[in-house]
C-alpha cells in the first residue's frame, strides 16, 4: 500500500495577529507555529493504515522553510519519508493552486490512498484534499470520524450535522479528508524523534500554477460585540461577577 | 446576474438552511433558480425553476452523481454564480465542481466588502477580502450568517433531471446522533469546558461551578474528543443546540460551530485568558483570568452568599 499524507502547518490561534505590511496576510513574523489540528488526525490514521498493510508513508507539506518542522513531526509519529514543496510565498496560493502543485507531484506516484485535513485551521476553506482528488481524477469522501480497511475498500463514517453519520464504503485509489475525534493522535516519542532525523526529506520546488482568487485585503473584524470586560485579580473578578449576574439575570434569585 | 442555488435535502425533507442561499442571493439581486436533489414532495417555497434530481434513484451521498447533475443543470443555466451553503453538504460537493469548472470557490462567506466577498481566517480573530476570477464564482455560505427575515412563498416550476449512473462510493444507512444521558436543552444554566481547561482533571472545576449555579455542565468539541467528557455534553453544531438563561464558557475559544450551539443564551459569561478571543463577540461579559483560579474563587463567594 502506498499512501500519502498532506499536512499543512499553520500558526498557535491564541496568537495575537499583526497584518503584513501590504495588509494583505497576516505577519508571519513572532509566531508559533504548529500543524493543522485536523491533519494531525490525518497522520495518525495514516500511520495506522500504514500499520495495517505495510507499503510506505509519504508525509507532504507546501511552504516556506519553515514547513519542515511538521513533516518532521510526521516522520517522528511514523511516516518513511517526506516532501516538501518549497514555496516562500505560499499563503498567496488559493486552494486550486495548492491542490494543482500538490496534483503535479503525486500524479507520477500513485499512491493508493491520500488523506488531508477536513480544513486547515487558518484558511478554513475545506477545499484542497477534494480538488486534488477530483484532479487526481480519485474518488473521495470527506469529514471522515471513523476508518476501516479491508479487502481493497474502505468503509468511513463521514460526520453530518448534529452528530448524525452517514456510513459509506469506497473502493481504493481513494482520499479522505478527515474530522477532529477519527482517532487519538499519537504524540512522537524521543526515540522516535531521533530515528525521524535520518529518514529522507526532499525538497522539491512547488508547481506555480495560476490561482483563481486572491486575497486582497485582512482586517480585524469590526467589534459588534459589547462584551463588558473584566479584568484584574480571581477574588474581584469572582465579585463582580456575582454582581452582574444578581442584576442581569435571575439565576441567582 | 444569474444564480444558481444549491438547495439540501437530507432524508427526503428539504432542509430549511437551503432558503440563506437565496437570502444572500436576493440581497445581490440576482436572478435565481435552484438545484435540488431531494424528493419530490418535499420542495422549496420559491416562485421559479427548480432542477430536481429524485434523491430516491441519485442517492443520499453519490458525490459523482449529484456533481455529474449539477454540472448538467450549471451548462443550462450558464450562472455567473452558484451558491452553497458550507455544510457537511456544500463543502463536499462545492470544491469537486469547482474543480470540474476550473472555477474559483470562496468558502464560509459572511458578507460583500470592497468588490468582494469577505470570509472569517484564523478563527475569526482576522477577515478577509477574497476577489474572484473567471466567468463563474462559486460560494458556500457561512450557516446562519444570511438567515431569512420573512418566510418564503411561491411555487416552483420543476424541471426533472434524469439521474446518470455511475460512481463505486456506496452509501451504506445513516448512523443516528449518541443519545441518551443529558439532554441539556431543558438547563436554564449551563456552564461549558472547553480545551483551556488543560486536563481532564480540571472538568471537576467546571463541574463545581455548575453545581453551584444549580446548572448542567457542557463541553465543546475536543473536550469531547479527547474523551473527557461524553458526547451527549457537547454543545454545537455537530452536539446540542442550548438556549439557557445563563451559559458560561470556560476556555472555549468560540469557533463558529460551537457558537453556532449557544449563541442564542439568554445571557453568556466567557471565562478566558484570551482577551481577543471570538467567544467576546458573542458574550454579554467577558472576564480575562485564569479559569483555574477565577471558578474556585466565584463558587467560594457564591457559597457565602
Ligand atoms: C464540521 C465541524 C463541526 C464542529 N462541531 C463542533 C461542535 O459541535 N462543538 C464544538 O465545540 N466545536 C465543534 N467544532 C470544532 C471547532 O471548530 C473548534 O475547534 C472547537 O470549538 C474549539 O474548542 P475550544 O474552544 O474548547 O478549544 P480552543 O479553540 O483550543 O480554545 C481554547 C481556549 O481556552 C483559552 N484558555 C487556555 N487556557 C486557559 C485558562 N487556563 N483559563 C481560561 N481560558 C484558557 C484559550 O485562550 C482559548 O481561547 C467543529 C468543527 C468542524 C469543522
Ligand atoms: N500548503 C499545504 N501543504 C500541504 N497540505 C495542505 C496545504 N494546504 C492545505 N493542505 C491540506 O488540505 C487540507 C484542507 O485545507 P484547506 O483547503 O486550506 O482548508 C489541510 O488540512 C491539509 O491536509
Amino acid at each position: 500500500m502506498k499512501i500519502l499524507v498532506c499536512v499543512k502547518q499553520v500558526p498557535d490561534l491564541e496568537s495575537k495577529f499583526r497584518l503584513n505590511a501590504a495588509g494583505t496576510w497576516y505577519s508571519d513574523q513572532d509566531l508559533a507555529w504548529r500543524m493543522n489540528e485536523y491533519d494531525e488526525f490525518a497522520v495518525e490514521q495514516a500511520v495506522q493504515l500504514k500499520e495495517q498493510t505495510g507499503g510506505e508513508l509519504v508525509v507532504l507539506c507546501l511552504g516556506p522553510e519553515r514547513v519542515r518542522e511538521p513533516i518532521k513531526k510526521a516522520l517522528a509519529m511514523g511516516a518513511d519519508r517526506g516532501v516538501h514543496l518549497q514555496d516562500e510565498q505560499s499563503h498567496e496560493k488559493d486552494p486550486f493552486a495548492v491542490a494543482s502543485a500538490i496534483a503535479a507531484y503525486a500524479r507520477a506516484e500513485n499512491f493508493d490512498v491520500i488523506f488531508t485535513g477536513m480544513q486547515s485551521q487558518d484558511r478554513g476553506s475545506a477545499q484542497v484534499g477534494l480538488i486534488l482528488a477530483e484532479l487526481l481524477g480519485i474518488d473521495a469522501v470527506s469529514t471522515i470520524v471513523g476508518f476501516v480497511y479491508g479487502d481493497g475498500a474502505v468503509t468511513v463514517r463521514r460526520e453530518l450535522e448534529g452528530g448524525q453519520k452517514a456510513i459509506i464504503k469506497v473502493r481504493l485509489p481513494a482520499l479522505f479528508t478527515c474530522q477532529l475525534g477519527l482517532n487519538t493522535p499519537r504524540y512522537p516519542t524521543l526515540p522516535n524523534i531521533m530515528k525521524a532525523k535520518k529518514k529522507d526529506l526532499a525538497i522539491l520546488p512547488a508547481a506555480a500554477p495560476a490561482s483563481l482568487s486572491s486575497t486582497v485585503k485582512v482586517a480585524y473584524p469590526e467589534k459588534k460585540g459589547g462584551a463588558l470586560v473584566l479584568e484584574g485579580d480571581a477574588a474581584s473578578l469572582a465579585e463582580q461577577l456575582i454582581g452582574i449576574l444578581k442584576t442581569k439575570t435571575t439565576v441567582l434569585n | 446576474m444569474k444564480a444558481l442555488l444549491v438547495a439540501e435535502s437530507r432524508q427526503g425533507k428539504l432542509l430549511p438552511s437551503s432558503y440563506e442561499t437565496l437570502t444572500f442571493a436576493q440581497s445581490l439581486g440576482a436572478d435565481c433558480a435552484i438545484f435540488l436533489v431531494g424528493s419530490p414532495n418535499s420542495l422549496p417555497a420559491f416562485a421559479g425553476t427548480v432542477y430536481l434530481a429524485d434523491v430516491a434513484e441519485a442517492g443520499e451521498y453519490r458525490p459523482k452523481v449529484h456533481k455529474q447533475l449539477l454540472l448538467q443543470t450549471i451548462a443550462k443555466e450558464q450562472p455567473d454564480l452558484i451558491v452553497f451553503s458550507h455544510s457537511s453538504y456544500g463543502w463536499d460537493l462545492a470544491p469537486r465542481v469547482a474543480a470540474s469548472l476550473k472555477a474559483p470557490q470562496i468558502s464560509e462567506v459572511i458578507g460583500l466588502a470592497d468588490g468582494g466577498y469577505l470570509v472569517p481566517v484564523c478563527n475569526a480573530k482576522l477577515r478577509r477580502t477574497v476577489q474572484a476570477t473567471g466567468p463563474v464564482t462559486i460560494v458556500t455560505l457561512q450557516a446562519g450568517a444570511f438567515s431569512p427575515t420573512d418566510l418564503p412563498t411561491g411555487t416552483p416550476q420543476v424541471e426533472t433531471l434524469a439521474v446518470p449512473g455511475g460512481g463505486s462510493v456506496e452509501f451504506l444507512g445513516f448512523e443516528a446522533a449518541e443519545a441518551g444521558g443529558v439532554d441539556l436543552s431543558k438547563a436554564e444554566v449551563i456552564v461549558s469546558a472547553g480545551r483551556g481547561i488543560g486536563k481532564p482533571e480540571n472538568l471537576a472545576i467546571i463541574e463545581s461551578l455548575a453545581k453551584a449555579l444549580h446548572g448542567e455542565y457542557g463541553a465543546s468539541r475536543p473536550v469531547v474528543d479527547s474523551g473527557w467528557a461524553p458526547h451527549n455534553r457537547q454543545v454545537g453544531s455537530t452536539g446540542q443546540t442550548v438556549a439557557p438563561k445563563l451559559y458560561v464558557a470556560c476556555g472555549i475559544s468560540g469557533a463558529i460551530q460551537h457558537l453556532a450551539g449557544m449563541k442564542k443564551s439568554e445571557f453568556i459569561v466567557a471565562i478566558n485568558t484570551d482577551k481577543d478571543a471570538p467567544i467576546g463577540e458573542v458574550a454579554d461579559v467577558l472576564v480575562v483570568g485564569d479559569l483555574k483560579a477565577v471558578i474556585p474563587a466565584l463558587v467560594e463567594k457564591l457559597a457565602n452568599r
